[in-house]
């Protein structure tokens, strides 16, 4: 093979270097990248932790990634075929994702590299700018490509990670709780999407019939916030509720659930709210006519 | 337009009136059933109506301003009104149209709608039971 290396090769306007076809340049390059391997890595890891990237990895994970990063590169590089890639990527994400490690990280550390080995290129092939060229024609390609595949497949993983949460939050069923007879509580934990609020409304109309409900206690304690839509939903659940002949009151709204229902202009009118969920119960059995009282006489609410 | 079979009933119970509805009524039926029903509130000298709409498991707007109406001339004519059977779906639904049901008492099924009339006249929109 042609070497480079000396530059009064370069200079003769025709000859064997100008000959080389581009098949041959990135094999070229991989070989370089190989021989140098360890003084880029270092390089590699120095630029990362100057931009304070992947500050939950250790030092032995940090060598131990980079390594296996650098190596994936270059055969993507040498071979063309991002598959193996893709699939080292998505394993990487899975280990890093639950550390917290941000998307913009895992873009940053994919670019230092290919700023890295770039500069190492332009080092070695400065003295011939035509050559270099080309050699930046080959590799600027493949390294995007690499660039974008390692983005992707994070993206991707963090998608189906945020997926099956959702999945496991949806899962959390709504129990619908016979407390006393014609007494139901239905217990409201975690995020209240449209679906979930579609979901809960289905659970709360055939509790009532089955149970035969007169008053349903909804406890959204466990609720962080809730959006426009799926307040109307909870009003017209409370409104259906009643046109079965069963009153709904709720409890446990929190001071942001308040505040919104209050700013977006909801009609509460119809609603019935208590504090929280032993008020809600208080009045509950003050509707149905149960009297509580504890033996010795005194307290009791 | 008025013929052929009734597809609904008006029972007498007591002082009250039992109309259930057994299949899902084009408007014309509504309205023989509206016309029916404000009759034998008078002959009956009723004081209460259930109206039981168990059967159906669709209510349009016209026929739910139907029931609203027939309640409000009830009411005109000295009977109160309760709706009852309103299925699950079907609640939703008339709530998400939007129907201004409002002023309708409703209960849970024919059980609760006699108890109820016993309980005697009260505001809908007030606390139940």
């Amino acid at each position: 093979m042609t070497r480079y290396e000396d530059p009064s090769a370069t200079v003769a306007p025709t000859g064997p270097p100008r000959a080389l076809d581009e098949e041959d340049l990135l094999p070229q390059l991989v070989a370089h990248l190989r021989e140098h391997r360890t003084r880029l890595r270092q390089e590699w890891v120095g630029r990362i932790r100057e931009a304070h990237l992947l500050q939950a990895m250790t030092a032995q994970e940090m060598s131990a990634e980079t390594t296996l990063v650098y190596d994936n590169y270059v055969e993507v590089l040498e071979t063309g075929s991002v598959e193996a890639l893709q699939h080292y990527a998505r394993d990487l994400s899975e280990r890093i994702i639950p550390r917290g490690v941000e998307t913009h990280e895992v873009v940053g550390i994919v670019l230092l590299l290919r700023d890295v080995l770039a500069r190492s290129l332009f080092e070695k092939y400065q003295r011939d700018f035509a050559l270099l060229n080309r050699v930046l024609d080959a590799y600027e390609p493949a390294a995007n490509r690499i660039a974008n595949t390692v983005a992707v497949s994070f993206v991707e993983e963090r998608e189906r990670v945020i997926r099956q949460q959702q999945d496991s939050i949806r899962e959390l069923s709504t129990p619908v709780l016979p407390v006393r007879e014609r007494l139901l509580i239905l217990p409201i934990i975690g995020v209240l999407d449209r679906e979930r609020a579609r979901q809960l409304t289905v659970q709360l109309l055939s509790g009532i019939r089955t149970h035969r409900a007169k008053v349903v206690v909804v406890d959204i304690t466990g609720v962080p916030d809730v959006d426009e839509s799926v307040a109307n939903h909870l009003v017209r659940t409370v409104d259906a509720s009643r046109l079965m002949g069963a009153s709904v009151i709720i409890t446990g709204l929190s001071p942001e659930i308040a505040q919104t229902l209050v700013t977006i202009g909801v009609d509460l009118s119809k609603m019935n709210t208590i504090g929280d969920l032993q008020g809600g119960l208080e009045e509950a059995e003050r509707l149905l006519g149960y009297a509580v009282s504890r033996e010795d006489g005194n307290g009791g609410p | 337009m008025n013929d052929g079979p009734r597809l609904f009933s008006i029972l007498r119970q007591g002082p009250y009136l039992i109309a259930s509805v057994h299949t899902a009524l084009d408007d014309s039926q509504l309205v023989r059933f509206q016309n029916d029903l404000v009759e034998r509130i008078g002959s009956d000298r009723a004081r209460g109506v259930v109206i039981d709409v168990a059967a159906l498991d669709v209510l349009d707007s016209f026929a739910s301003r139907t029931l609203r109406d027939m309640a409000e001339m009830a009411r005109l004519r000295g009977a109160v009104t309760v709706i009852v059977g309103i299925q699950p779906d079907v609640a939703f639904a008339m709530v998400q149209l939007g129907m201004d049901t409002g002023r309708v008492v409703t209960a849970l099924d024919l059980e609760e709608g006699l108890a109820e009339l016993d309980r005697g006249a009260r505001d809908p929109t007030a606390q139940r039971p």
